[in-house]
């Protein structure tokens, strides 16, 4: 006779294989995740990515350094002018160029904006998959704004091409510079607009708090950075440990979280917002006066050597490690892409976490998977 | 930095320090190093902190040490592939690296020993940064480094997926950004950047005919 055990006694749960994307709405691009289910309990999760996946790094190596720029308009996306100025400082760095103080200014006040417009697409498009739609209506009426400043700026609105080696290629109108200070100036209100909705939202509350939570030791372990990194408690921030462009004329905080959850990775980034909304302010406030393009040779050659070069882009810290061999073209061009080493954090996110929460990790961690497969 | 390189290149009588070249000059020929043709080491990174510990620890180990900018934010170190991984647990536990900004892999066909993984460390605490590089021959491994960080994990996936390096010990070493089936490593020097038949032969397995890019199609 068999001896009666708990085991025995419990019906076999048997393991459920989800596939989940590479088409899902909320998986914000083409993200497969799957699944290992028991019950509602996520057991493992396998991650594959790979779909938009167009070798940019092999087409760097094959242009000259300054055709590349608009290539890296398409890595990140929503935030193109963050991955012109990490690239293009590399360049800089690597050509031992110095670029003017006004250029540097710019590229602070366009950083920003730019972090601003990518926050702003990644709380309408988390909050919508969570199940709160006013808030995308509203931060896309506020994106719209940044938008038009790049027009007026740069003559285009999302792929940008903002910077150039060397500095900026057309100073901006003095239009630009009077409507980044109104819109600095009112965009903090807008900010209430949201958090009215969210932050003591009882729905969003209970479908954000304690989910997907990642500690500080496996947010360091895992390389997460960016507001990952912050809201699991860690201050670190790299426009305040090595500041680039002219981020150390700026007076901001860095918020940081205390749960690595869901909802700390929220109100760090809506905080992060108000601060660059304060950046931009001051920044446009004492511009200093000059040109904006150093002098670059017509055909750039760099002296042997490598360097890597990273920033704090909206989504963490984007590296660009650059060999030259002293031709016109680099060696070896590596891209260091927040989005993927962040993305890597979500199996340890959702780890005994349930099948519900999986939309609301994968929309924490705000991936932009050209970046991922670049 | 735009200040103090010409100032570094101005000083070409310094001394190459002996212990740093003897293992690299007889392992391979050294034409082809980019970081090293056009500078020698400054002798004061050898002065560094951080780099007399790397020394006590890896001693002979060492192949190579160099810096672009000539100070220590672009400190480069090259060890020998036995000592990589003691190395990098080393200075994770000592020296508070306990953050593995990047890991990539470089192919230089030119040299003896072609293939490079390059390693980005960064201390969260002491922001400190450090280059560490590891040499390979075309059927050697490096050890794995995932075990510390976890962050290597994905990282080598993506080098021996684009460059075909193989990581010793790795838990799951699959490509992940490629498919599963796909031939050859993009990001080595031969490989075209145009099809000529590499990405034909996976479209013609895998996606029927009225459903290719016009390109494909006969």
């Amino acid at each position: 006779m068999t001896q009666v055990t708990p085991e025995t006694i419990v019906p076999q749960v048997e393991e459920l294989i989800l596939n989940m994307g590479p088409q899902h709405p909320s998986t914000h691009g083409v993200l497969r995740v799957i699944l290992r289910l028991k019950g509602e309990i996520v057991q493992g999760v396998d991650v594959d990515i790979g779909y938009l996946h167009r070798g940019v790094e092999k087409i760097g190596e094959n242009i000259t350094y300054a055709q590349f720029v608009p290539y890296t308009d398409r890595t990140d996306y929503v935030a193109s002018p963050a991955n012109n100025l990490g690239y293009v400082e590399a360049v800089e760095k690597l050509a031992l160029m110095q670029v003017p103080a006004r250029a540097q200014y710019i590229r602070v006040i366009t950083a920003e904006l730019t972090r601003i417009a990518s926050h702003l697409l990644w709380l309408a498009t988390h909050a919508l998959d969570i199940g709160a739609m006013t808030v995308f209506l509203y931060c896309f009426r506020d994106r719209e704004k940044v938008l038009d400043l790049f027009e007026i700026a740069f003559g285009a609105r999302l792929t940008v091409h903002a910077f150039r080696v060397g500095g900026i290629y057309h100073d901006p109108p003095k239009l630009f510079y009077d409507k980044c200070t109104e819109f600095a100036r009112e965009f903090p209100k807008a900010i209430y607009d949201y958090e009215d909705l969210l932050t003591e939202n009882r729905i969003w509350q209970s479908r954000t708090r304690g989910v997907a939570v990642l500690s500080a030791e496996d947010a360091i372990d895992l390389g997460a950075s960016g507001p990952i990194l912050r809201a699991s408690g860690v201050a670190h921030d790299v426009r305040r440990a090595e500041p680039y462009a002219a981020y150390e004329d700026f007076d901001f905080t860095i918020p940081v979280g205390k749960n690595g959850d869901v909802y700390d990775r929220y109100l760090v980034r809506v905080e992060e917002m108000r601060q660059s909304a304060f950046i931009i302010e001051q920044a446009a406030a004492d511009l200093p006066s000059g040109k904006t393009m150093a002098k670059v040779p017509r055909v750039l050659k760099p002296k042997r050597g490598e360097v890597y070069h990273r920033i704090e882009s909206p989504k963490g810290e984007l590296g660009y490690y650059l060999v030259s061999d002293g031709t016109d073209r680099a060696y070896r061009l590596r891209i260091r892409p927040p989005s993927f080493v962040n993305l890597q954090s979500i199996s340890t996110m959702m780890q005994g976490g349930l099948v519900a929460d999986a939309v609301a990790a994968i929309g924490s961690i705000d991936i932009v998977l050209g970046e991922v497969d670049r | 930095m735009t200040k103090e390189n010409p100032a570094a290149a101005a000083e070409p009588e310094e001394p190459k320090e002996p212990p740093a070249e003897k293992p690299s000059a007889s392992g391979e020929k050294e034409a082809p190093s980019p970081a090293k043709a056009e500078k020698k080491p400054d002798e004061n990174l050898e002065d560094l902190p951080l780099m007399k510990a790397i020394r006590a620890f890896s001693g002979e180990g060492v192949e190579e040490v160099s810096s672009f900018t000539g100070k220590e934010d672009e400190l480069t170190v090259v060890v020998r592939r036995d000592q990589i991984h003691p190395l990098c647990l080393h200075l994770k536990d000592q020296h508070n690296f306990n953050f593995l900004a990047d890991l990539c892999g470089v192919h230089y066909p030119d040299r003896d020993r072609p293939f490079e993984v390059v390693y980005h460390l960064y201390g969260l605490e002491r922001r400190e940064r450090l280059r560490l590089k590891v040499r390979l021959g075309e059927a050697e491994a490096a050890p794995t480094v995932s075990d510390i960080w976890r962050t290597a994990n994905w990282l080598e996936r993506e080098a021996y997926d684009m460059v075909g390096i193989d990581f010793e010990g790795h838990p799951d070493l699959r490509r992940i950004l490629l498919p599963d089936d796909w031939e050859g490593h993009p990001l080595r020097k031969e490989y075209p950047v145009r099809g000529d038949g590499f990405g034909l032969q996976w479209v013609e397995r895998h996606i029927p005919p009225a459903a290719r890019p016009i390109a494909h199609r006969e």
